[in-house]
Order: structure tokens, then sequence, then C-alpha cells
């Protein structure tokens, strides 16, 4: 417990002329009550922060694959495009919190729900990206590889996708840098993650919870951001690198 | 007149209906007393007045601030700041809401004023941007024939660059809106009140259907303002 | 008109002037093409006279004014200007894209309408039809049109024009190019042309200063330009076949009066009487007029000895082409070759003959050049 008291007069030390000080009150500042606080409680916020990447990485693997095979799908029927993207762009606008609860009644508070919720909302981009990409691989590359007496299905898999692979995995992205916001609403109902710490922070005015929360998911969707723009760069770049060499 | 009048308002009418509809019938058929107690014409519209006003006072500033900010960046004394605010700008809109509004709370506190801050700050992000980036984004020789011709800048400015950047200004507004209803939904986690009150008075009850009338009233809302800027989006620009 | 003196211009952070101690000096109602390599100056050289582009040093008068110490907006509302790119305003219809100089200028709404439905005509294009759109729904030819209707609005004296037939296709390019020599002929402005194309300046300038490295070469008429070149860049740029694109320089009434030709045959002229025309005369053929002159066609030596009539009109031949004595040698040239024949006939607007141009006048032409 002194080390404790310790740490905190060290910290509040280190920090003197800390802005988050309240005035008046023998109390250190925020930031060195929530390294503080970090420092306690790191079992709890390593778990909640696998929670969370679980929660969003389980989500966006389920929804590339049904978005993709729905932007698939639609790039062929163009008639059902049009009604899929905007049944898929209203689904978007709806406000997170009244799209989780919308699935409270049917899947109950849990996991489940949050993985529903953040499967509807990555459907737009990954879809409309799919789609978008595949509808703009120029006629003649097609046509040749059919011309070829490729089967559409090989015309598919090593012509389309591979070309339409940048544009889509810039919807993924779009996706999932979301997503991870949603995912720290999806704590209200029960989901887990690192909203828990943002919502219990708020409900017991325990500042340096809220603190870790926020700033915790804000890393998460700058590094997902960041991963997956560099790994958008590297698919640009080798199409460009194969179009250079042909 | 009349006619193209009543087209454009046939959806968003429609939609308002359905939440009327849905008010009045879950306030006369109450599953219980708990919902007959939270789900009164009262907390509805309290709770509808306080999300709408949330989100006008929070856009209009937003719009403000956000177009001025982005036409003071767009000169060319300003630009190369423009470039930089345009990466903060990115790093900001990859934040999510709810950290954001977490964030404020920790720094000011709670209550309607710091929900509206935190709104109208997390708005101004993609309306400064398409605005800067609509204006620097006219091509260079219409704003070279235009002062070969002998406008002045300020002419320039509001008779050529805002009109062509329209289109990706009023983007930016969609897509702060988007953000915008989304996260006022959230502000009721910082008393704040609005739609999301009704949500979470529903969920700490384990009512669903006050849960459902909240949430329904809440995506109606924005699926309404999606609508009503994407017709404007649509309507505006005849020249493309 | 406009002079241009000792002008330097440096863009920052670049080690070479991109103009040189510039001297040209224009003068009223004479088109002056700047033309060069790119690169070479003519289009900042341009830009300079209504400040775009800020000269480093020296000075530019406009009808003895010092255009440095105007105030730039009031200068550039009296200098119409024509860019490359044709700068429409893509949300501004046609008619409002046109009004630009006079609304700057606030005209009363009459004049300006008035005087934009004017200006569409004289560049050939309908108000009533194209004055409502939008300049993405017109043809690259219609846009160029639109943009020298739009920089003539309010009949500045002085036009810069910055390759303003580039971005069409040949055909329509001539056909712009014909239509603007022939409005110039109307209101005879000052105008400032810049292209690359050498072609193009040698039929457009009543003068042309070649440019290189931001240096003036030479600034000299068409003709002398083509006749004696300065330097090898000069010679080079102009090509080897200077003497063809003399024929482009010369029109047909210049040469045609001093030529020496039998007089045409009327129709009612005996068959006989022409036969004994063209044996003294030593020529095969001769062209044949009705009373008022009008052309009817050409009789040959051989085409008599068929003997079926008494009169001319028997014996006529119709001719495929036949050129105004307005166009250029190069027009005769290029309709004796679609024709196949050695000879053209030149007519008026009325289609009264004028005379005839042979293959050989073309060549004595060439050949003084030489």
């Amino acid at each position: 417990m002194s080390q404790g008291i310790n740490i905190y007069l060290y910290f509040s030390k280190v920090f003197t002329g800390d802005m988050f000080m309240a005035v008046g009150q023998d109390r250190p500042g925020l930031i060195s009550r929530t390294v503080t606080y970090i420092g306690r409680r790191s079992d709890l916020i390593w778990d909640l922060l696998l929670e969370h990447l679980w929660l969003i990485i389980v989500s966006i693997s389920i929804a590339v694959v049904v978005s993709v095979i729905l932007g698939v799908i639609i790039s062929y029927k163009s008639s059902l495009a049009a009604t899929v993207l905007t049944i898929c762009q209203i689904m978007m606008t709806i406000p997170s919190m009244a799209m989780l609860a919308f699935m409270v009644p049917f899947f109950g508070i849990g996991f489940t729900t949050g993985v529903v919720a953040l499967i509807l909302y990555s459907l737009l981009p990954i879809v409309r990206n799919t789609y978008t990409g595949i509808k703009e691989i120029s006629p003649a590359v097609v046509e040749s590889a059919v011309g070829m007496g490729m089967t559409e299905w090989r015309v598919l898999t090593k012509i389309k996708i591979p070309l339409a692979r940048p544009v889509i995995m810039a919807g993924i992205r779009t996706a999932t840098v979301m997503i991870v916001g949603i995912g720290a609403i999806a704590a209200y109902v029960g989901a887990g993650g690192l909203g828990e710490l943002i919502f219990q922070g708020i409900s017991r005015s325990h500042e340096p919870m809220i603190i870790v929360g926020a700033i915790g998911v804000s890393i998460i969707a700058l590094a997902f951001d960041f991963v997956l723009s560099w790994g958008e760069r590297r698919l640009a770049a080798v199409g460009k690198v194969r179009e250079a060499k042909q | 007149m009349a006619k193209t009048l009543f087209r454009w308002l046939f959806v968003p009418l429609l939609l308002i209906a359905a939440g009327i509809v849905i008010s009045v019938y879950t306030v006369n058929n109450p599953t219980d007393s708990l919902v007959a107690r939270a789900l009164t014409y009262d907390s509805i519209l309290k709770s509808l007045r306080e999300h709408l006003w949330l989100m006008l006072v929070s856009m209009i500033g937003a719009i403000v601030v956000g177009v001025l900010v982005g036409i003071m960046l767009s000169r060319p004394k300003l630009y190369y700041l423009g470039r930089g605010v345009e990466n903060v700008v990115n790093v900001g809109q990859t934040i999510p809401s709810l950290a954001i509004l977490a964030l404020f709370f920790t720094i000011i506190g709670l209550g309607f004023r710091v929900a509206v801050f935190a709104l109208f700050l997390y708005s101004i992000l993609p309306i400064l941007r398409n605005t800067f980036a609509g204006i620097i984004n006219v091509p260079d020789s219409i704003i070279e024939s235009a002062r070969g011709m002998g406008m002045s800048p300020f002419r320039i400015l509001t008779l050529i660059e805002l009109p062509l950047a329209f289109p990706i200004i009023v983007a930016g507004i969609r897509t702060a809106i988007v953000i915008n209803v989304g996260a006022a939904t959230l502000a009721t986690f910082i008393a704040a009140g609005g739609l999301g009150e009704l949500i979470v008075i529903g969920l700490s009850l384990r009512r669903d259907m006050i849960v459902l009338t909240g949430a329904s009233l809440a995506a109606l809302t924005a699926i309404i303002l999606d609508y009503l800027i994407g017709q404007v989006e649509a309507k505006v620009v005849k020249w493309v | 008109m406009i002079k241009i003196e000792n002008v330097t211009k440096k863009f920052p952070g670049m080690e070479i002037p991109a103009v040189k101690d510039l001297n040209l000096e224009i003068k009223e109602g004479d088109i002056c093409v700047l033309v060069g390599p790119s690169g070479c100056g003519k289009t900042t050289t341009m830009k300079m006279i209504n400040r775009i582009h800020e000269p480093t040093s020296g000075s530019i008068y406009i009808d003895g004014q010092d255009a440095l110490k105007m105030n730039p907006i009031k200068l550039r509302l009296d200098i119409g200007y024509v860019i490359q790119e044709i700068g429409l305003f893509p949300h501004m219809t046609i008619e409002e894209n046109v009004a630009t100089v006079p609304n700057e200028k606030k005209w009363p709404k009459e004049k300006t309408k008035k005087k934009v439905a004017e200006m569409l005509t004289l560049v050939g294009l309908d108000p009533e039809l194209h004055g409502k759109r939008y300049p993405s729904e017109l043809s690259g030819g219609q846009r160029q049109r639109v943009g020298v209707a739009r920089a003539m609005a309010t009949d500045p004296p002085i036009m810069l024009m910055d390759e303003p037939f580039g971005a069409v296709d040949p055909i329509t390019r001539a056909k712009l190019q014909n239509e603007f020599l022939r409005i110039q002929e109307r209101v005879g402005k000052t105008i400032v042309f810049v292209t690359h194309d050498i072609d193009e300046a040698i039929k457009m300038g009543d003068t042309i200063a070649v440019m290189r490295d931001g240096e003036l070469v030479q600034h000299a008429s068409p003709n002398d330009l083509l006749s004696a070149p300065a330097d090898e860049f000069v010679s080079s740029l102009v090509g080897r076949n200077r003497s063809i694109k003399r024929l482009h320089l010369i029109r047909i009434r210049e040469i045609l009066s001093d030529l020496d030709r039998p007089k045409p045959a009327k129709v009612d002229t005996s068959v006989d009487d022409i036969r004994k025309q063209l044996d003294e005369s030593d020529i095969r053929s001769v062209m044949v007029v009705d009373r008022d002159n009008k052309l009817k066609g050409i009789i040959g030596i051989n085409d008599l000895k068929k003997k079926t009539g008494e009169q001319a009109a028997d014996y006529i031949q119709e001719l495929d082409q036949s050129v105004t004595s307005d166009a250029t040698l190069n027009d005769a040239l290029s309709v004796m070759l679609e024709c196949g024949e050695g000879y053209v006939a030149v007519v008026n607007e009325d289609d009264q003959y004028q005379g005839t141009i042979t293959l050989g006048d073309l060549l004595n032409v060439v050949k003084e050049d030489e």
C-alpha cells in the first residue's frame, strides 16, 4: 500500500503542472493516476485488449467472406446491384447504438450480438469496393481471358479478383477502422473489449479507466489503419510491377 | 412545382409517419407498467427534441467553422498549413466517436454542452477536409482564365471556387451528418440525453419494447437526414 | 499598341530565367504569333502582358501606358484571354460563361444579353440552341468557339490567345482558324497568339516572333521569315519545304492581275471563232462564261473535233471545282491535285469568272523565292 502511495507521489511530482490536476484538491493529476491505473490493472487491460481484437478479427473475417461473395454476385447481376448497395448504405446510416439495440431482442446480451452488428456495418465498404473493383477492370482484359478459353470461374479467380484486390483491400481497411470504434460501443451490449473500461469508467466516474479505454481503442484503430494501408499500398505496388513487366 | 416538391418529400414523410406510428403504438400498447412509465409522449418527445437539438447546434457550428477554415487553408498563403491539417484530420477521423466523447467527458465533464462541443469538433473534420480538397482541386486552367478575365480573388472564390467545390463540400457534410447522428445516440452516456437514452433505459430495464422504440426513432432520424442531404447532393448540381 | 521593353522573368527557385531581356513591339490591329518549342518562354511572355505572371524586370506598355503600374484587375478586364484548356466554367451555362466579363464590368442585364447573343452568333453558335447548355454538353470545337466568344464579349482592343485551337482535331482546327481570321478581318483586334505549330503561325500571323530559351530570335512577317530566316534555328523550325509554305501566304488575287490570260469565250460564241482563238494564242483550252460573266465550264481543243454543234454551249465540259480569289495559292494547288488538272478557274462570290491559275504560275512563284 505504501508502495502505491509512493508511486502516486512520484508521478505527481513528475507531472507538476499537470493540466488535469484539480485545482485546490490534494490529489495527483490525471495522467499520473492513469499511469498508476495501467500499472495496477495491466492484466485486466491486456485481457480486454485481446477480447477487443478477437471481436474485430472474428467479425471482419466473416464480413470479408460474406461481402466479397455478395460483391461478386452483384457484379454479375447488375439488376441486384442498386438494391443491395442501397440496403447496405441504409444499414451504415443507422446509428451504431440503435443497430446494437436492434440485435439485443434477437441475440440477447453478449458476444454474438456484437459480432452480428459489426458484420452488418462492414458490409457496405467491402461489398461496394468489391463491386466497383470488378466493374472497373477494363473489358478488354476480361474479353481476352475469355477469348483464350478460360472458364468463367477461372476468369473470376485468376483475373477479376486479383485485379480488384487493392480496391477490395481499401474497403476492408475502411470497414476495420470503423468497427474498431463500434466494437467499443458493443461492450454496452456485453460484447466485451476495451469499451467496457469506458462504460464502467463513466458510470463509476473513474477517469483513468475511461482514458485507458478511449486511448486504447484509438490506438487499435490507428494501428489497424496503419497496417492495412501499408498492405493496401503493397498490393497496389505489386499490381503495378506486374503491369510494368507485361 | 408542387408535384416535384411532393416527390421530394415523399420518402421523408413516409419515414416520419412510420416514426409516429411506432411511437403511438408503443405508448398505447405497453407490455407492462415499467414500459408504460418509460414510454410516454412526453419522454419520447423530450428525447427526440434533445437529439435533434444536439445535432442541429453541433452541425451548424461544424458547417460554419469547417467551411470557413477550409476556405482559409485553401488560400495560397496557408496552403502548406492546409496539407498538414489534412493529415491531422485523417488521424482525428480514425479515432472512434465513443473515445472522443469519453475523452471530452474526462476533460470537461458531463452534460449537454460537452456533448455538443465533442460532436461539433468531430463533425468539423470531414467538412473541413472536403472544403479544402474541393477548392484546391478546381483545375488551374479555370482559375487562370478567371484571373485573366479580370476577376478579383474574392469574386473567383465566390463565383468559381465555391460553386465548383460545392458537391464535394456537400459530400463532406453528408459524412459529418452520418457520423454526427451516430455519435448523438451515444451522448446519453455523458448525460446529454437524446434518443440513446431510451435505448439505455430499455437495456437496463430489460424491456425490448423500449429498446426497439428508441432504436427505431434514432435509425429513422438518421435515414431521413441522410436521404435529404443525398437529394440536395443529387439535385442541386446540374452541370456535371 | 503593345510594347515589351527589356523584360526578364525569373521564376522563384529556377536557375535560368524563363524570359531573357525581351523586346517586342506589336502594332495595332496585328496578329503577332509567338512561336517556339515548349519551354521557350512564349506562354510566359504572353502571360506577362496581362500580369498573370509579373515580370522580374523591364516594362510593358499598352497604348503608351505602363501596364505594370495599372490595377491588374482593370488591366485584365480590357484584355481578352483564351487559354489552351479554354477554362470554361463548368458550372455555368454557355450564356453565363460568355457574360463573365460584362458582369465583372457591371453592364446592364439587357445589354449583356444582347451582346452574348451577338457574340455566340459571331462564332457560329446558335444562342437559342446552345446558350442554356453547360460546357460538358458541347463538343471540343464548340467549346473553343465559346472560349473565343467569351474573350471578345466586351470588345477588348487586345486579345491574348494561348494555343486557342490546340485541343481539337486538324479539320475542326483549320475551320476554326479560317473563321477566326474572317472575324478578325471585321474586328481588327491586336492579338498576341501563342502556338508551337509553325504552320499555324504562318497562317494566322501578321508578324511572327520566334523564341528560343527565353530569347527572341526573329520577329518578322511570315513572308520574310520564310524567305530570310535569321539563323539555323529558325530555318530548321520553318522546315525544308519553305517554298510550299509560302504558297499558304500568298492569296490568288495577289498574282492574278499580273497574269496574261486569254479572254473567256461566251456561251454563244461560234465554234469557229473559238477554234481561231485557240490556234492564234497557242493554248489548248478556253473558259466559257455566260452573259453575266458567270463561269459555265471549259472547252478543250479536242472537244471541238466532234463537230456536233454550232455554239460553244454545245461543247462545254463542267468543272468540278473552282477557287475564289481570297483563297491561297496552296488552296489552288490542292484543287489542282484533287481534280488531276494543271489549272483551276478563279471566281468571285457570285461565281463570276476572274481568271485562271495554272501549275506553271505556282512554279514561277516558288522559283522567285529560291
